[in-house]
């Protein structure tokens, strides 16, 4: 008896020389995401990247709630970098209803933005780190981020899902004593950060494992649309707080870190050298922002935007995070859109893998500084 | 700030007269070149249909000479063909027909140098029988356009009962222009059901295969429960 296909769905025949390998979506290699790959012997001949297993719309659920309750659940696309989802989000929506931002609200913002975005950081590394096998790497900034986590506890409340910006401003004022403990734990985390270089990035085997792999060239970066840490690695200057520089980026003190080898070492890389600028950056906004003064403006209850809309994006961990808002005289936004790193470099998977080693995979996929969840949204 | 002070106390006590405190910005501002004029501002206002009632009055900037001429050149290029929606700073917007999208975006990329697109985002207005695809551009590679959006955006007809990538809601895929919106314009054709014409890999990206609703960003698509 033969069976009945519905229409459009074929059944695979079977090569002897190429084969399927499904990795994920539970696989611990993958994160929630699955990988459609096909090799011949050891080598990846095609790579179809399947995401979608942790798809919430975000963007549909915006369109039900106002824009004060929306700042909760817009950030759960990256907890670990909570502030830099919000932080366009917030932008966008002062851009609509007209707000202006207190001077020191925006210093608190860029010192907890800067702090999130070391968080990410060790998160990361830490999952890189134990997927090259080098536990060391996963146990150091697992610990190393209780530091920061513990500052931006104090700050607004929450360890990992802060909901701590606010169109207007933050949410509340720093803690009392606040300055003395931000910049003693920042001058102790410089310091630590650089015991990283000798145990990881100088490792011999790390770097046998990831020079030379998954080689993205400055034209095909900038081609694919590639953003963040994987275009800087790439050869190309851009990073918005110096291009687009939002709140009081502009006034302080940091450089962009570019390498030119464009392969999954460099793209580690790139994330380890900016968080000694994060240092530097809250170090210098610690200096110069104003000691006292409002940190929030008030909000008339259920505020409406005209018949309008504003595109604002950031720098994230993970690259250019925008939100595109359109407004029609509700209090409720009638179309949130999210545009997110992680989606944007999803394009390079299938591309950088095609001809790489199956065992090169980890170190190529990881480097992207690719986060499922945020993919998705 | 003596007075900015004063109108926050009162917002928080009773609703004031919305036109009577832009005038009282206004008059704070008059030698801020920023600032439009009173009746300018009134007229702005009225035009956006902005709500009036709300405690913090909308600043508005003058338009940038840098983006105007960009804009300019696109208009000059293709006439009545592209409607510039608005020039702001850093930020343009242009509306154009779905017949003249591939070549507005050819002349983008290649004489105006925007050449990768950050996202392509749908909106669909169910009153006026259309689904908007808005694609956002940028630039890495000119220094000057580094901070600058180029909002390219069209307008498909919309059909009540959809049949994703058969009915008449379609449009030329930007694939080839910009290669960068391969897989934005995937997720566009599943949640808006918008058929992208050209496109060489027209499958389902964040939905599960069995996905058998209507698409689920259109607004008759609701949330249970809500």
């Amino acid at each position: 008896m033969t069976t009945q296909l519905p229409p459009g769905i074929q059944l695979e025949t079977i090569d002897d020389r190429i084969m399927t390998l499904n990795v994920g979506p539970q696989h611990p290699g993958s994160g929630h995401m699955r990988l459609i790959i096909k090799v011949d012997g050891d080598y990846i001949v095609s790579c179809d990247p399947d995401p979608g297993y942790v798809h919430r719309g975000e963007e549909k659920m915006a369109e039900y709630r106002n824009y004060i309750q929306n700042i909760p659940h817009l950030e759960r696309p990256v907890i670990h970098d909570s502030c830099n989802i919000l932080y366009p989000y917030c932008l966008a929506v002062e851009d609509l209803l007209g707000i202006e931002v207190p001077e020191r609200a925006k210093y608190i913002r860029v010192i907890a933005s800067e702090l999130n975005r070391c968080i990410y950081t060790l998160y990361w590394l830490a999952i890189y780190g134990i997927f090259l096998g080098h536990s060391t790497m996963f146990m150091w900034p697992a610990g190393d981020r209780e530091l920061f986590i513990d500052l931006l506890e104090a700050m607004s409340g929450a360890r990992v899902t802060h909901a701590y910006f606010v169109p207007g401003g933050v949410r509340n004022d720093l803690p009392a004593n606040f300055e003395e403990r931000c910049l003693r734990q920042v001058n102790y985390f410089e310091k630590r950060i650089k015991e990283y270089e000798a145990i990881f990035y100088q490792n011999p085997v790390l770097k046998q494992r990831t020079e030379g792999t998954g080689i993205l060239s400055r034209m095909d970066a900038i081609r694919l649309g590639t953003t963040g840490s994987v275009l800087r690695a790439s050869g190309v200057d851009f990073d918005l707080r110096k291009k687009e520089p939002y709140d009081v980026y502009e006034n302080l003190d940091f450089e962009t870190q570019v390498m030119k080898e464009g392969d999954s070492y460099a793209r580690s890389r790139i994330p380890y050298l900016e968080m000694f600028e994060s240092c530097r950056i809250i170090k210098d906004a610690l200096r110069k922002m104003p000691k006292s003064g409002s940190v929030r403006t008030k909000l008339k209850p259920n505020p409406k935007g005209g018949n309008d809309e504003s595109y604002r994006r950031v720098e994230s961990g993970r690259g250019s995070l925008g939100f595109h808002v359109i407004s029609n005289n509700r209090p409720e936004p009638y179309r949130v859109k999210i545009s997110v790193g992680s989606f944007r470099n999803l394009i390079c998977i299938p591309y950088l893998l095609k001809g790489e080693k199956l065992g090169n995979m980890p170190s190529v996929y990881w480097s992207l500084n690719y986060w499922p969840v945020e993919a998705d949204r | 700030m003596g007075s900015k002070k004063k109108v926050d106390k009162e917002s928080s006590e009773t609703n004031i007269d919305a036109t009577e405190l832009a005038n009282d910005q206004n008059n704070e501002s008059d030698d801020d070149s920023t600032k439009l004029t009173k009746e300018e501002a009134k007229k702005y206002y009225e035009e956006k249909g902005i709500d009036l009632s709300h405690d913090v009055p909308i600043h508005v900037q003058p338009i940038p000479p840098f983006e105007k001429s960009m804009a300019d050149k696109i208009v000059s290029k293709f006439g009545q063909k592209v409607v510039v929606d608005y020039v702001r700073p850093n930020r343009i917007r242009m509306n154009t027909k779905r017949e003249d999208i591939l070549d507005v975006a050819y002349f983008i990329r290649d004489e105006l140098k925007f050449d990768h697109a950050e996202s392509v985002g749908g909106v669909d207005y169910p009153d006026s029988k259309e689904i908007e695809v808005v694609y956002h551009l940028g630039s890495y590679t000119d220094e000057q356009l580094g901070n600058k959006i180029l909002a390219l955006a069209t307008r498909v007809p919309r059909e009540d009962i959809p049949n994703p990538g058969n009915d008449s809601t379609r449009t030329p895929s930007l694939r080839d222009v910009f290669y960068s919106v391969e897989f934005h314009e995937r997720e566009c054709f599943e949640m808006f059901g918008v058929f992208f014409e050209g496109h060489p890999d027209n499958r389902r990206l964040l939905l599960p295969e069995d996905w058998a609703d209507i698409p689920p960003f259109r607004k008759d698509f609701k949330i249970k429960g809500r």
